[in-house]
C-alpha cells in the first residue's frame, strides 16, 4: 500500500506499565514491560514532537498509571506547548491536590478517574487495592481545581447492577461524562472473563436504565455506553478501524494501532527507537496488514458496513477465531457468533470463578484461541 | 449541575476542558473535548468563530447576518439553525451558557 494515509487523530501515550492496582481486567498485555525499559522524558518529548508536527490533536497519558511519573508534569508542559490537548487516564490513587494543580497549571485539559464499583468493599476487592475512598477524593478535587471529569467505569457480571449508583456518582461528583465500558476480553480480561461476563438479563436491564439516564440528564451528563461484544449483533468500531485514527505507544516504545495489538502473535511492531512516527504510521508492516479494506475476506468484504465497523476488532478475531484476520466473531455474519454467544450466555450462568489478578510476572502461557484451529488439545 | 437551555440572551462560551482550535499541519478547525472530538463544517466554523463568550447568541446571530452580504435570508431562519446548532453542542457539552455560570468561561 502505498497511497499517503490520513494521519490518526490522537496519541495514546502509556507512560508505564506500573500501577498499584491489579485490575483482573486491565487491558495491559500479559507481559507487562519492566520500568527499565521505559523510555526517557527525552524521547517523549520527541514523540510529543513528532505527534504534533504529523497533526494530531491528543495526547492520552495512560498506562498502567501515568502518575508513577515523575516527568509528567514536564510531558503535560510540553505536549500544551506544541499544540496537543492533554487528557490523563488515571487511577487517581497517586494524586494529591498539589500534584493536580501543578499538571493543571502546565495546561492539564481533562482527568478521567476510573473506579471499579460503587461499593467500597467490593471495588477494592476488584482492583486488589485498597483506593476507592482515595478515587472519591481526588474526583472532586479534579472538580474543586476547575477541570473537567470523566468517571470511567468498566462494567461486568459482579458490578453491572450498580449502574444507577455510578450514574448517580458521577452526578454528585460533578463529572461531566460517564464511560460506561464493557470489560475487553484480551490480556487479563480473557484470562478472566469468566468472571467478568454479564448474563443477558443483566445486560437489558442495564441497557433501559443507560437508555432512561440518556433522556432525564440529557445537558448534565454525557453517557458513553457499548453493548459487550458478546451480545452485540454487529461488532464495535475499534479504535476508528485499525491504524486510522489511533497511534498507541508502549511504555518501552513500540508503536501499536491499539492497546492490545500485541496479544496478536507474529506481528511485528516498530519501536520509537528505530523510526520516526510518520514512518511508521506509513510503512509498518503491522499497521499496513489490516489498514483499510483490501485485506477482508468475506463477509466483509461484500458487507455495506465494511467501512463503518472495518470488520471489528483484530484482536478479538484473534482471540475467539484464531486468525486476526479474519471477521469479528461479535458479527451476527461470523460463523461462530452463535458459538460465541452461547459461550457469554454459558459463562455467565456459572457460578463466577476467582479473579487472577494482574501482576508483573505472573504469566505463564498467553491463552490459546477459544474456538481456533490452533488451540492445543487439552 | 443543570442542562443548560440556550436562548439569545445567552452568552455561549467553551468550558474549560474545550478547545475551538485551528490544527495548522491539518489547516483544520477543530473542537477538542474530554476524548472526543469534532470536525465542523465551515458553516459552523464560521458561527463558532464567532462564539467568544463575550457575545450574546442573539449578538452571534447579527454577526452572522451582517457576514451574508448576498441574499440574506430572514433573521428567525438562521436564528433558529444557530440556536438548534449550538444547543446540541452544549448539551454535548461542549458549550456553557456563560451568563449562568460565568466563573466556568475559559479565555480562548
Ligand atoms: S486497569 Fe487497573 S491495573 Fe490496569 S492500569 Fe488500569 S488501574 Fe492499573
Ligand atoms: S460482516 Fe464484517 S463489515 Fe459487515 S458488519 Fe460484520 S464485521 Fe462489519
Amino acid at each position: 500500500m502505498n497511497v499517503r494515509v490520513e494521519p490518526p487523530l490522537a496519541l495514546l501515550a502509556e507512560l508505564s506499565h506500573r500501577c498499584p492496582l491489579q485490575c483482573p481486567y486491565c487491558s495491559n498485555p500479559l507481559e507487562l514491560e519492566r520500568s527499565g525499559k521505559e523510555l526517557d522524558t527525552k524521547t517523549w518529548t520527541r514523540i510529543l514532537d513528532e505527534a504534533a508536527a504529523m497533526g494530531m490533536h491528543q495526547v492520552h497519558f495512560s498506562g498502567g498509571e501515568p502518575t508513577v511519573r515523575k516527568d509528567l508534569e514536564q510531558l503535560v508542559e510540553h505536549a500544551t506547548k506544541v499544540g496537543l490537548y492533554t487528557n490523563l487516564i488515571t487511577s487517581g490513587v497517586l494524586l494529591d491536590e498539589k500534584r493536580l494543580r501543578a499538571l493543571a497549571d502546565r495546561g492539564l485539559e481533562h482527568v478521567q478517574v476510573s473506579f471499579q464499583d460503587t461499593e467500597e468493599a467490593n471495588a477494592d476487592r476488584i482492583a486488589g487495592f485498597k483506593g476507592h475512598q482515595k478515587k472519591l477524593e481526588v474526583a472532586r478535587l479534579v472538580r474543586k481545581i476547575g477541570l473537567p471529569l470523566t468517571v470511567n467505569a468498566v462494567v461486568h457480571r459482579q458490578n453491572i447492577d450498580h449502574v444507577p449508583d455510578f450514574l448517580e456518582m458521577a452526578v454528585e461528583l460533578g463529572a461531566e461524562r460517564i464511560e460506561i465500558a464493557q470489560v475487553q476480553y484480551y490480556g487479563w480480561a480473557l484470562k478472566n472473563r469468566a468472571a467478568f461476563i454479564p448474563t443477558y438479563e443483566q445486560l437489558q436491564r442495564t441497557t433501559k436504565v443507560v437508555e432512561e439516564a440518556r433522556k432525564r440528564l440529557k445537558g448534565v451528563l454525557v453517557i458513553d455506553y457499548v453493548v459487550p461484544d458478546y451480545y452485540a449483533k454487529r461488532p464495535k468500531t475499534c479504535m476508528g478501524g485499525w491504524a486510522r485514527r489511533f497511534l498507541n505507544i508502549s511504555p518501552a516504545g513500540k508503536v501499536l494501532p491499539c492497546h492490545a495489538a500485541e496479544s496478536i502473535p507474529n506481528l511485528a511492531f516498530d519501536s520509537v527507537h528505530e523510526h520516526s512516527l510518520q514512518w511508521i504510521w506509513d510503512n509498518s508492516v503491522a499497521f499496513n496488514k489490516y489498514r483499510g479494506t483490501d485485506w477482508m475476506p468475506e463477509p466483509c468484504k461484500s458487507c455495506d458496513r465494511k467501512e463503518i465497523d472495518w470488520g471489528g476488532c483484530r484482536c478479538q478475531a484473534y482471540a475467539l477465531a484464531g486468525d486476526a484476520g479474519t471477521v469479528d466473531p461479535a458479527c451476527e455474519l461470523s460463523p461462530l457468533h452463535e458459538a460465541i454467544f452461547g459461550l457469554a450466555m454459558k459463562e455467565a450462568s456459572a457460578e463466577a470463578p476467582e479473579f487472577i489478578y494482574r501482576r508483573i510476572g505472573t504469566d505463564e502461557t498467553p491463552d490459546a484461541p477459544v474456538f481456533g484451529h490452533r488451540e492445543p488439545a487439552e | 449541575m443543570e442542562r443548560v437551555v440556550l436562548s439569545e440572551s445567552s452568552v455561549p462560551a467553551f468550558p474549560r476542558g474545550v478547545k475551538f482550535r485551528f490544527n495548522n499541519a491539518k489547516q483544520q478547525w477543530v473542537i477538542l473535548a474530554p476524548e472526543r472530538l469534532l470536525e465542523p463544517d465551515e458553516t459552523a466554523v464560521t458561527v463558532l468563530k464567532l462564539v467568544d463568550g463575550q457575545r450574546t447568541l442573539g449578538g452571534v446571530i447579527d454577526a452572522l447576518m451582517a457576514m451574508i452580504t448576498i441574499d440574506p435570508p430572514p433573521r428567525d431562519v438562521v436564528a433558529t439553525d444557530v440556536v438548534a446548532m449550538l444547543q446540541d453542542l452544549a448539551d454535548k457539552a461542549f458549550l456553557i451558557d456563560a451568563a449562568k455560570v460565568p466563573q466556568k468561561a475559559a479565555a480562548r
